[in-house]
């Protein structure tokens, strides 16, 4: 595959930088500085330094013996990435963005969470550095995702609720690019996905690739090549890019992201951009989106907060279109199913994002040979979710 | 030269500066919205800005969100703004730009936009998260539609920017007088003028200023510096206070008037 994106951030049709004139200015100074540090032994050393010795990688790879045996085929690994510091692979990023930022010399930054892990890995970071941090989150999620509130809080961070629209992660990814374009000459945007304008999708691809290119080393020592398969959940898509992106020239490793089908794809409420929406463009990109037919943007639906998205990163809208890896969906049904099942085969309670990979795994690992081996990225921790799971029962 | 450019020069001939109105399509309703467009007229208004309503719309402050949310509601899509500004052309020559987001336009089909858009009779389009860099999908059909492409100019535009900018702007030049969204500050009139001082020397084409202004003496102070000047939230704030007021399109034409005077 050839190296993207393009210099205006194109992953052919899809990415780009659909932004207001006032955020333009701020969005070219960031490539430019990423493009700095990109090389900068400094700053890879620095990076390191950090992701080993506060955030805890290498994440291991775990070998799920139980999980494995009782669906009796493909053997079966999961990517720990519920270990970082925080509890979630978003850590790798925003450890990224703000050594970026503190580069730059600015004092503030801003996310938006829907999950709150995006949220707490950036409060945390913040706390780290001493920055200032505020937060925006949808309503809604401050309801069902109230543990990460409260560790938002403590770490110092401002929650700004966020009423429009459904008060999920897209009306929070609003309001963080409107508070934004009035602050943007002293503010830091820490986005939490793949997604946004160029440099984003690019730059938090190329933080979060640290877990492919774990996994590609790890897997060669226990099994001696790359896994055959690799499972990650997909909201904006940075987990799931970051575990495909070492492996994007391996023709041979079938690469499956999952995407939240809610209460079911024959309905309106799930967040399966790529399987039930058309090209569009929103919050700065271009890729697939859920919308009507004129182009208003229809509100997504999870029971997992960190998937309840109508866009995609762009580079999957890619990866989809040139077929490089297929799009699947998994139902709130079934996720929590699969979140059970993990917690009760091999004592690990998945974040329910991280259950739908588990849930599509369930039903492709029985079917394929034990000499089979597939890689599932786990990218974070349940805690945060017993409220809803209680809420199912 | 097309309406825009007509309407520039004869304001510039009798030293008057342009207003410009922004409306959102849709709100209260689209025979509401016609119907004021008429009387904005008669008041004196030079330009329309007719907003297209969006879902997402993240450049807008809460007062034009919570307009395009009605407008959505009424039912308003680009499809019906388009049909009414072909009824509007029937019976007036005021110059029309469609202020939008991209994706309306790009479900519309942006081939069939460009044809439609100037067979019913608009001018020009703003689309505002369609910088330079991505505006060319719009602008091969636009440009050869005859469309002017209005292209912004923010407090954060450099002056590498403002020429990247200016090497395809066409129509008039709008400088966004706040670092901000719409209608969330009042712009500070030193600030504008030395900004605006700056486009200047860079080019002949006329300057509008815009979100923030809310009154007859903003207006005044900063239509002394530009071309024109563009009053949005503040007019969609009283449409929205009038909602169910009978005499709504008075109260708003009053208001504009005031404002032209002050451009006079
Ligand atoms: C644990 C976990 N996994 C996955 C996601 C989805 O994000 P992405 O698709 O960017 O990995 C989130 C987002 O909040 C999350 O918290």
């Amino acid at each position: 595959m050839k190296t993207l994106p393009d210099k205006n951030g194109h992953f052919d049709i899809f990415g780009g930088r659909y932004a207001a004139e006032t955020l333009m200015p701020a969005l070219l100074e960031l490539e430019d500085a990423y493009d700095k540090v990109r090389k900068d032994k400094s700053f890879i050393r620095e990076f390191d330094w950090y992701r080993r010795e506060y955030a805890g990688r290498p994440t291991p790879l775990y070998y799920a013996r139980r999980l494995t045996s009782v669906l009796g085929g493909a053997k079966i690994y999961l990517k720990r990435e519920d270990l970082n510091h925080t509890g979630s692979h978003k850590i790798n990023n925003t450890l990224g963005q703000a050594l970026l930022a503190r580069r730059m010399g600015k004092k503030k930054v801003i996310a938006e969470t829907g999950a709150g892990q995006h949220g707490v890995a950036t409060a945390t970071v913040a706390a780290l550095f001493g920055m200032e941090c505020k937060i925006f989150m949808g309503e809604e999620d401050i309801r069902r995702q109230a543990p990460n509130v409260f560790r938002m809080k403590i770490l110092g961070a401002e929650v700004v609720p966020v009423k429009s629209g459904t008060a999920t992660l897209k009306d929070a990814m609003n309001e963080a690019m409107r508070y934004w374009v009035g602050s943007v000459r002293d503010t830091f945007y820490i986005i939490g996905t793949t997604a946004g304008p160029h440099p984003y999708p690019m730059m938090v691809r190329n933080f979060q690739s640290v877990i492919g290119l774990e996994i590609k080393k790890q897997i060669k020592k226990m099994e001696g090549g790359n896994p055959d398969v690799l499972i990650a959940c997909v909201g904006g898509g940075s987990n799931a890019m970051g575990a495909f992106y070492a492996f994007r020239n391996e023709k041979k490793v079938t690469m499956f992201g999952v995407e939240a089908a809610g209460r079911g794809m024959n309905t309106t409420e799930h967040s399966a951009s790529i399987n039930g929406g058309k090209v569009g463009v929103l919050h700065g990109n271009k890729t697939y989106l859920l919308q009507d037919d004129h182009g208003q943007v229809r509100d997504a639906y999870s029971i997992a907060a960190g998937l309840d998205y109508p866009g995609v990163g762009p580079e999957h809208a890619y990866f989809a279109a040139t077929k490089r890896a297929t799009y699947v969906t998994v139902t709130d049904d079934e996720a929590v199913e699969a979140f059970s099942f993990l917690s009760r085969q091999e004592g690990i309670i998945p974040a329910l994002e991280s259950a739908h990979a588990i849930a599509y795994a369930m039903k492709i690992a029985p079917a394929m040979k034990k000499n089979k081996t597939m890689v599932i990225c786990l990218s974070g921790r349940g805690d945060k979710d017993a409220q809803t799971i209680i809420e199912t029962m | 030269m097309g309406r825009i450019g007509d309407k520039f020069e004869s304001l510039r001939a009798k030293n008057e500066k342009a207003l410009i109105v922004y409306l959102t399509a849709g709100d209260p309703s689209l025979a509401v919205t016609k119907e004021l467009i008429f009387e904005l007229e008669k008041a004196g208004v030079d330009i329309l800005e007719i907003g297209v309503p969006f879902s997402d719309p993240t450049a807008d402050g809460p007062v034009i969100q919570a307009a395009s949310q009605r407008a959505l509601k009424t039912g308003t899509t680009l499809a019906s703004v388009l049909k009414m500004v072909a009824d509007i052309r029937l019976s007036s020559q005021i110059p029309i730009v469609l202020f939008g987001y991209f994706n309306p336009i790009f479900a519309y089909g942006v081939e069939k936009f460009a044809r439609t858009a100037s067979e019913a009779g608009v001018d020009g389009v703003l689309v505002v998260d369609l910088p330079p860099e991505e505006a060319r999908e719009l602008r091969v059909y636009s440009d050869a539609a005859g469309l002017d492409f209005i292209s912004l100019v923010a407090p954060t535009s450099g002056k590498d920017r403002m020429k990247t900018i200016l090497k395809t702007a066409t129509g008039f030049l709008y400088y966004v007088s706040i670092t901000g969204v719409t209608g969330t500050a009042a712009p500070k009139v030193e600030d504008v003028a030395r900004e605006v001082g700056k486009i200047r020397k860079l080019t002949k084409m006329p300057i509008a200023v815009g979100f923030g202004i809310s009154n007859a003496k903003q207006a005044k102070a900063i239509g002394a510096v530009a071309d024109g000047i563009v009053i949005g939230s503040a007019v969609v704030k009283l449409i929205d206070e009038n909602r169910n007021n009978s005499e709504l399109v008075k109260v708003i034409s009053n208001y504009t008037r005031e404002i032209k005077e002050a451009l006079r």
